[in-house]
């Protein structure tokens, strides 16, 4: 065999390697699903939707935990919605071109970086003991918002980024102010890329746990919290505590959990994706 | 009107400021427990001792066997990130067909959006089994296993990044290598991957970082049993597991116990912080070497 011929057989051999590389994380995926739903999809019923936890694992339901989810994203996103946004807006549009910006800039670079279980500690030490919190919902939220802020900050930037000077110079010619340029044109311009960011920021939320652990959410909470101050859980830490069980039968619970999980997952992710195509295909300067 | 608009500009200020204060919130609540740890433990025993009971009678405050647990499962999860997401990151960018590149690089983050909960569950119930029947000493709880799943989940940092770093590099070094008779593997790995090398290496540190800060998965599936080791067929624990397992039981606080928590999580904090730093210096260092 020539060179040549050697070449290009160790070229067609990559590219069916590169094929299985790829196929082979998503068959994973896909094994992944299929045995989740083998698992748990017979489990899901109403009664496992407004059952409140038990010890008896078919009498248990995810009611407690689904309520304590949905309490926290609202929470969450009420909380680091505008602060965020605010943020982003700050950093594209007033921060001067000097050494705060760029601290700034190399702070949120690194938060972004900084593992989320390390965010529970801050919460624990600030929010719980020192605010006097508690285990509470209130100090769960506060938490998260402060992991999710660097993601919506970035995606704030860029999609302010992306707005053309051409209609922020007009608006000024005409002799808008700064912040009426800003919410009146960039802003509304800018949306979809934000929402997109926030959506994002939510759904990654919804599958944190260790964090959550971290600041006191209970593994056992008999009733749904109906305040920002009471105690509550949220899915992944439901499914954690079955998934800790030795009984199979909880195991069963844990996998028809994580179906009602990765399906809010997915459904966020694929709005996300949507919103972006949209947003990029309508808007065109 | 101009009142309004400073008004405005100062709570955007604030508003941005948060993230400052956030740093400065956990080093500070990292530094003001751990010094207070550091009071009733010795520094050299923390990092010499070679075991690690604070919560049993007999009591030892040796990090080394959380650090040894969480090196050995980041190990095996870059082992298997590493030649996988590489692989596929020259393969969307040289190889696939051109509609392939847009369809599969999102099908694959999604990988990374799978809750980390959902991995600690597949590696229990499906792979550690799977591993037992190939392999049958190896215990229930144990380092590889979640080693490999987190490395699974970490593929699309490595592939996703590496892509992006392989798809900047300008045109005419790949037209160059072809024009030369190369072929599509030559030039891959003797004239795109060298080119890309500083993209290529921040997406390698990010997702060790990210494997040495998950926690889901290795409290799950890995057990949860302090050992100074490198033998991934038996229960470990990482310093993220250890504080996840402080965490469930009832510690009180401002004691010992509770310090170690954040002992175990200043060890975490620095080492991320370090990589993060590298991959940072590197960007910034290399970013602009073609334009």
């Amino acid at each position: 065999m020539t060179n040549a011929q050697k070449n290009k057989v160790i070229d067609k051999g990559f590219q069916v390697i590169g094929i299985v590389c790829t196929f082979f994380g998503l068959v994973i995926l896909a094994i992944l699903i299929y045995n989740i739903l083998e698992e748990g999809l017979t489990r899901i019923d109403w009664d496992f939707m407004k059952n409140l936890p038990s010890r008896r694992p078919q009498k248990a339901g995810i009611y407690t935990a689904v309520m304590g989810t949905l309490w926290v994203l609202v929470l969450t996103t009420l909380i680091a919605f505008p602060v965020a946004v605010g943020a982003g807006i700050y950093l594209e549009e007033y921060a001067k071109k000097n050494k705060l910006a760029s601290l700034l800039e190399i702070n949120i670079a690194n938060l972004a970086g900084v593992p989320s279980i390390i965010y529970g500690l801050l919460g624990l030490e600030i929010f719980v003991r020192i605010f006097g919190l508690g285990g509470s919902v209130l100090a769960g939220s506060l938490t998260l918002s402060l992991l999710i802020l660097p993601i919506i900050i970035v995606a704030t930037r860029e999609a302010i980024k992306a707005v053309p000077s051409s209609i922020k110079d007009a608006s000024m010619a005409l002799g808008a102010s700064k912040w009426q340029t800003i919410w009146n044109q960039t802003l509304p311009a800018a949306i979809g890329g934000i929402l997109t960011g926030v959506i994002l920021a939510i759904s990654r939320a919804i599958g944190e746990t260790a964090p959550l652990i971290v600041v006191g959410a209970l593994a056992y909470v008999p009733f749904a919290p109906s305040s920002p101050m009471d105690e509550f859980t949220v899915m992944p830490i439901q499914i954690f505590n079955w998934v800790s069980r030795p009984q199979h039968a909880f195991s069963v619970n844990a996998a028809a959990a994580i179906i009602v999980l990765l399906l809010i997952t997915f459904i966020m992710n694929g709005i996300a994706v949507y919103f972006r195509n949209k947003w990029q295909k309508k808007v065109k300067w | 009107m101009k009142t309004r608009e400073t008004i405005i500009e100062y709570l955007l200020k604030f508003a941005a400021s948060i993230t400052i204060f956030t740093t400065i919130g956990i080093i500070m609540v990292l530094l003001f427990e751990t010094t207070a740890f550091f009071r009733e433990v010795s520094f050299l025993d923390f990092i010499t001792d070679k075991e690690w009971t604070p919560l049993f009678a007999q009591k030892h405050f040796g990090i080394l066997p959380l650090v040894s647990g969480t090196l050995l499962t980041t190990l095996i999860a870059i082992t298997v990130a590493l030649p996988i997401g590489l692989t596929i990151a020259v393969y969307l960018n040289m190889y696939a067909p051109k509609g392939f590149r847009k369809i599969f690089k999102p099908l694959l983050e999604v990988l990374a959006a799978v809750p980390t909960v959902v991995y600690g569950f597949f590696a229990l119930t499906i792979v550690t089994p799977f591993l037992q029947s190939i392999y049958p000493k190896l215990s229930g709880f144990n380092a590889l296993s979640p080693g490999i799943v987190m490395g699974i989940m970490i593929i699309p940092f490595v592939s996703s990044l590496s892509e992006d770093a392989l798809y900047a590099v300008p045109k005419r070094l790949k037209e160059a290598s072809f024009g030369m008779g190369a072929t599509r593997f030559q030039t891959s790995f003797k004239v795109m991957i060298p080119a890309a090398s500083s993209g290529i290496i921040v997406s390698i540190i990010l997702a060790i970082s990210r494997a040495i800060g998950e926690t889901m998965i290795v409290a799950i599936a890995a057990g949860q049993q302090p050992r100074f080791g490198f033998d991934p067929t038996v229960p470990i624990e990482t310093i993220t597991a250890y504080i996840v397992q402080v965490s469930m039981g009832d510690v009180p606080h401002g004691s010992l116990e509770y310090r170690t928590i954040f002992a175990a999580g200043i060890t975490l904090f620095v080492f991320t912080f370090a990589l993060n730093s590298i991959s940072f210096w590197i960007k910034t260092k290399y970013q602009e070497k073609y334009d």
